[in-house]
């Protein structure tokens, strides 16, 4: 187990290289200039010029390339040309943020879909079966932040139950975080909840077919011995591999989220970012981002070996 | 003392094409510590009477339509799933045709017979892991203690059986039904498991009811033998009884489609035309279209299970002037 995940410690390297090279890249084809952006509208050309030698813009792309990785090599993101704080700094203050709300957005994910998909899945073809589905083919059309002003106006408008935006940190207040929070991270959640629920409802049935369920009812077990340990365990193994990806759906999910419930998250930090061509940020909140993914991932795929022995010993 | 008895079983499956019976008026009985063979081809219901005995077909689409099931002296039949629980395991249990998927892939095999145990018996962890190494050693499996925590994908089919059969055996059951035990593993493993099977009744004292298409397993094991085809029961008789002079024209048939090395046959014969599905039964006797004496009597109605001689019965109208 510690094997898989050394292994893929070692292989996200080469994805970290291609997102910074990516990041970089991207960000000096579009059109836009962060020193005029910086200078602001009244700024004469000289100064937008000196401006951009100061920042070090004026040189060969290369050379900006060598600067970022030689930056990058000694743990070093740069400065936001923006806020004139450290990237790193700037990120850390906003990640935690979006990374509790996906948190928040994944327990409503897991608990929805998991549910819904096991029970449909049990009383498959009843009408149980059918509303399930009909939910969560709901929770898949519907946009989140369609959904989120509906949540808006009814909880929030008319009930006052909760707040219709804003943000209390968990640290200051974990009730007002919770319930601050609450509404983003449903209405982010119901879109990939809709998701898992399918994918646990076909997992399920094609589980429960199988000679071993026949097996584990011969041995006289209950019921729920039979479903949650013989059946779930073996669903699982297919269902943990889309965690990993309704993850990553949901950290870009929270972009729009944040923007609809005014959260300082990583989205409304990145946004900024790129509307201000501010090069630094978009490439060190981005590659902090990717990292966090690929750790995701690589606790996915260790997770994927304590659930499956055959993985486990090859 | 009777130990199973089944009268009048009918199972029914919802279809596509309306109901029909996977079985029908099956009736039989089960003394404790003997072995009845139920042999037949593939189709003819002997899987769905165990199953239905085990009360594991999936309800809906399966039903049982008419007949009782009763086992020591207990109804079966219509029992709740907390009491049906209580039985699998301690009263009957199973094994089955296909050791390569019946184990849970994702559990070691210590934990799935310890699991069994604990299902129906109050015991500390250590004592269900002795308990699991003792199964482990009886069906044969070597240094059993260490292969207590291997995974089934570790083990070769015939291991998984053995596996199965020390989880099958783990609450000392009083029947053991085994579906097709042998037909998945290679020669020289089945005669080793069946082996094995007659070893343990002999040690536990359980009635073993073995399903098969294959007579030479019947003739290894079985006291008695149940011939089925197409749902019904067609010929019942003490297995010397079957092989010394079969009654009804399919168990002829059957036992000469089996190769002999001591008498000088020419070919083996196969038995003309296939196995009628369940819901494309001809009217009469079921067997009639494949039979070689079949008369225009045969196919106005089902003949009766009769009495022929002592222990013998037979569904077959010509039965006695064939004989």
């Amino acid at each position: 187990m510690i094997g898989v995940a050394f292994r893929r410690l070692l292989s996200a390297i080469p994805v970290l290289l291609i997102v910074s090279l990516i990041s970089f890249g991207l960000m000096r084809l579009i059109p836009g200039d962060p020193a005029a952006a910086i200078a602001g509208v009244s700024a004469t050309p000289a100064q937008i010029e000196q401006l951009r030698r100061d920042l070090g813009l004026d040189e060969p792309i290369y050379l900006q390339l060598i600067d970022y990785y030689r930056g990058l090599a000694q743990g070093d993101l740069g400065r936001s040309l923006l806020l004139g704080t450290g990237v790193f700094a700037a990120t850390m203050e906003r990640l935690p943020v979006t990374i509790g709300l996906s948190l928040y957005a994944m327990v409503f994910t897991l608990l929805i879909g998991i549910a819904s998909g096991i029970i449909a899945a049990l009383r498959q073809n009843t009408w149980i079966d059918q509303a399930a589905m009909m939910f969560a083919m709901i929770g898949i059309s519907v946009p989140n932040f369609f959904l989120g002003l509906l949540m808006i106006i009814l909880f929030a408008v008319h009930l006052g139950w909760l707040p219709s935006g804003g943000y209390v940190p968990f640290s200051d207040d974990p009730v007002g975080w919770l319930r601050s929070l609450a509404m983003p991270a449903f209405s982010l959640a119901l879109l990939q909840a809709g998701l898992l629920a399918r994918i646990t409802r076909s997992s399920m049935l094609e589980v429960l077919r199988q000679d071993y369920i026949r097996t584990a009812r011969a041995k006289g077990l209950s019921q729920r011995k039979v479903v949650l340990k013989h059946a779930l365990s073996n669903a699982l193994i297919p269902i943990v591999t889309v965690v990993g990806i309704i993850v990553s759906l949901l950290l870009s999910g929270a972009v729009v989220t944040e923007a609809l419930f005014s959260i300082p998250g990583m989205g409304q930090l990145l946004t900024q970012a790129v509307l201000n061509r501010d090069y630094p940020m978009v490439q060190g909140g981005l590659l902090l981002v990717t990292t966090f993914l690929v750790m995701v991932n690589i606790t996915v795929d260790v997770l994927y070996a304590v659930l499956d022995p055959r993985v486990r010993y090859e | 003392m009777t130990l199973l008895d089944v009268r009048g079983l009918t199972t029914a499956f919802m279809t596509g094409r309306g109901e029909v019976n996977a079985i029908e008026d099956v009736s039989f009985s089960l003394k404790e510590g003997e072995i009845l063979g139920i042999v037949g081809e593939s189709g003819s219901g002997k899987s769905v009477t165990a199953l239905t005995i085990m009360d594991l077909l999936p309800k809906p689409p399966a039903r049982i339509a008419a007949g009782d099931v009763h086992f020591n002296g207990q109804r079966l039949t219509g029992l709740n799933d907390r009491a049906m629980q209580a039985i699998r395991g301690p009263g009957i249990s199973m094994i089955f045709q296909e050791p390569m998927t019946s184990l849970n892939p994702v559990f070691s095999i210590g934990d799935q017979i310890m699991e069994t145990i604990a299902a129906h018996e109050r015991l500390s962890k250590s004592d269900l892991r002795k308990r699991a190494i003792d199964m482990l050693d009886k069906v044969g499996i070597p240094s059993a203690s260490r292969r207590l925590d291997d995974y089934p994908h570790q083990m070769s089919g015939g291991q998984r059986q053995r596996v199965m059969i020390a989880m099958a055996l783990a609450c000392n059951p009083k029947l053991l039904i085994a579906d097709e035990p042998t037909t998945a593993l290679d020669v020289t493993i089945q005669a080793q498991i069946l082996d094995l099977l007659m070893d343990l009744r002999d040690e536990y004292g359980m009635a073993i009811m073995i399903i098969t298409h294959n007579m030479g397993v019947i003739a290894e094991t079985a006291d008695r033998v149940l011939v089925m085809y197409a749902g019904r029961v067609i010929e019942e008789a003490p297995v010397a009884t079957i092989f010394d002079h079969p009654m009804h024209p399919y168990t002829r048939g059957l036992l000469e489609c089996v190769p002999s090395l001591t008498e000088d046959r020419p070919r083996l014969v196969a038995i003309p035309g296939t196995l009628p599905e369940p819901a494309r039964r001809p009217p009469g006797c079921r067997f009639s279209p494949r039979c070689t004496y079949a008369v225009a009597s045969c196919s106005a109605a089902i003949p009766p299970l009769e009495a022929l001689e002592t222990a013998h019965t037979a569904a077959c109208f010509r039965a006695r002037e064939l004989a």
